[in-house]
């Protein structure tokens, strides 16, 4: 049984239909990569996983339930960092579990610090940069009590160096924490270089054209993203994407 | 205060100048005191009338603290009740706006009517001057709430208590100061307008009784305390915001000194 199962979605509104019969799933664990143009349906499809609308048909499972219209059931991280800026970083961090009960200090602070924001605990948001930004608010959804964590284009607002070491350190704290997680990109190499693997969408109304299953070993090493297999599995996803 | 004396001596050397012009003025034209009392004529008489006017101001004082707390508590209730039910909202903006266009110099008269000359009447004006800035600008500081941040609640499974306390509140929290900042200034006002219709006590009478007897410099120091007790009451909410909002990032450039 898959961690994450979207079972033939379908979403309109009036006349104009956003998502045309999309399935897919995620398994326990996975690292899963939704790759589409912008403005493609994927925040649709979001928010019906997060529950805050409904499709039109078809069915979210999350561990063999439905949770159609349930909220509560995924972490999700926006595009931007989306901290509060009137909290401190250590209670930024600590709001996904505050949501849903107890606050467990201890284990934040550990978090923080492997992070590499030690020190920064007291600061606001504002004090600190773009990429120190995402990566607390990524730490809030790894504290948050939800197995399943949605990534929404998290790193489109970094410049490319940061990006990259951004992509490393999600990696190794992936592996170590082992969760699900579905990361929405426009960024095919991103796409590759993070996903076991990648789910295509099509342009309005979006539907599932094809899915890849990368096959580089973990872990990793930014080495491959020069690798001529590497630029391979890039010229065949472009190309997918590229057809209409 | 070496910053403050950096930022002030610009204004305060204006001020300055203007005294000296105004001094000058009197003297030349030989100006009588009951038409345009001489600046120094004024302060003379805010020192040596300090006896006459203390009581008046601390009746003041006493009435501005008491209808700027009731005016602003009403406010932000009713800010609030707008905010979490949307029918209230809808119905009673447009109530909200009419109560602003009626004249206070027209509804004083009738609330000292109605409610005698006690302190009630002269609380009501002060909180219907009050209410209203609080209001509005609460309103507009729970509508502006970052939607990403309300995304990220919704999703993360919030209550409508949680989403409240915990993002929108804090979020509308810098609209609600700037609403205060003008609504401790119309207090005053408020204050000694409702004064003016019929008090024992306070500025507004002192300020009556003065112009009434052609004490014009009794009138100027009583300009000169309602500016002062204005001024005094927005740094004191000025201050507040700065010890409450911590977590604002501060403006560029705002704190050069060319």
């Amino acid at each position: 049984m898959s961690h994450l199962e979207i079972q033939q979605i379908n979403k309109s509104f009036g006349v104009n239909t956003v998502l045309n019969d999309v399935t897919f799933s995620v398994e326990e664990a996975e690292f899963v990569a939704l790759l589409g143009p912008s403005g493609s349906g994927k925040s649709t499809l979001f928010r019906i996983i997060g529950g805050i609308s409904q499709p039109s048909s078809g069915s979210v499972n999350l561990n063999g339930e439905n949770i159609n219209g349930k909220r509560g059931s995924i972490s999700y991280t926006p595009q931007t960092s989306s901290l509060m800026p009137w909290r401190t970083i250590l209670d930024n961090v600590l709001l996904g579990q505050e949501i849903t009960g107890n606050r467990d200090v201890e284990k934040a602070l550990q978090m923080i610090e492997r992070a590499g924001l030690k020190g920064f605990e007291q600061s606001y948001p504002h004090e600190l940069s773009g990429g120190m930004q995402q990566r607390a608010s990524f730490i809030r959804s790894i504290l948050s009590p939800q197995s399943l964590i949605l990534l929404d284009e998290p790193f489109s607002a970094l410049d490319e160096f940061t990006r990259l070491d951004m992509q490393k350190w999600l990696l190794s704290i992936w592996s170590e924490y082992k969760r699900s997680i579905l990361f929405v990109t426009h960024n095919i190499e991103e796409a590759i270089f993070l996903a076991d693997r990648i789910i295509v969408l099509s342009s309005r109304p979006a539907t599932v054209k094809k899915e890849f299953t990368i096959p580089f070993a973990r872990p990793r090493d930014e080495a491959i993203l020069l690798s001529d297999s590497f630029l391979q599995w890039k010229k065949r996803i472009y190309q997918e994407m590229r057809e209409q | 205060m070496r910053k403050l004396f950096q930022k002030g001596w610009r204004p305060a050397l204006v001020l300055i100048l203007l005294f000296i012009i105004w001094e000058t003025c009197t003297n030349i034209f030989d100006i009588q005191k009951w038409l345009l009392p001489a600046p120094s004529q004024i302060i003379a008489e805010a020192i040596s009338g300090w006896a006459v006017y203390s009581g008046h101001l601390a009746s003041t004082i006493k009435l501005i603290i008491f209808g700027f707390s009731i005016g602003s508590s009403i406010g932000v209730v009713v800010a609030i009740g707008l905010h979490l039910v949307p029918i209230l909202r809808q119905a009673f903006y447009p109530l909200l706006i009419i109560s602003q266009n009626i004249p206070t110099i027209v509804l004083a008269p009738l609330l000292v009517i109605w409610f005698g000359f006690g302190m009630l009447p002269k609380i009501i004006v002060i909180t219907l001057v009050c209410f209203f800035p609080i209001t509005i600008a609460l309103l507009d500081g729970f509508r502006q709430t970052n939607r990403d941040l309300m995304h990220y609640m919704q999703m993360a499974g919030a209550t409508k208590k949680q989403i409240f306390w915990k993002l929108e509140f804090p979020h509308a929290l810098p609209s609600l100061f700037s609403g205060l900042k003008i609504s401790a200034t119309y207090s005053v006002m408020g204050a000694v307008i409702s004064e003016w219709l019929g008090a024992s006590k306070g500025i507004g009478v002192y300020m009556t009784l003065a112009s009434s007897s052609f004490r014009t410099d009794r009138v100027f120091v009583a300009i000169f305390l309602i500016v002062i007790l204005s001024l005094l009451f927005f740094s004191l909410i000025v201050g507040l915001e700065k010890r409450l909002i911590k977590w604002k990032p501060k403006e560029e450039g705002a704190n050069e000194s060319s």
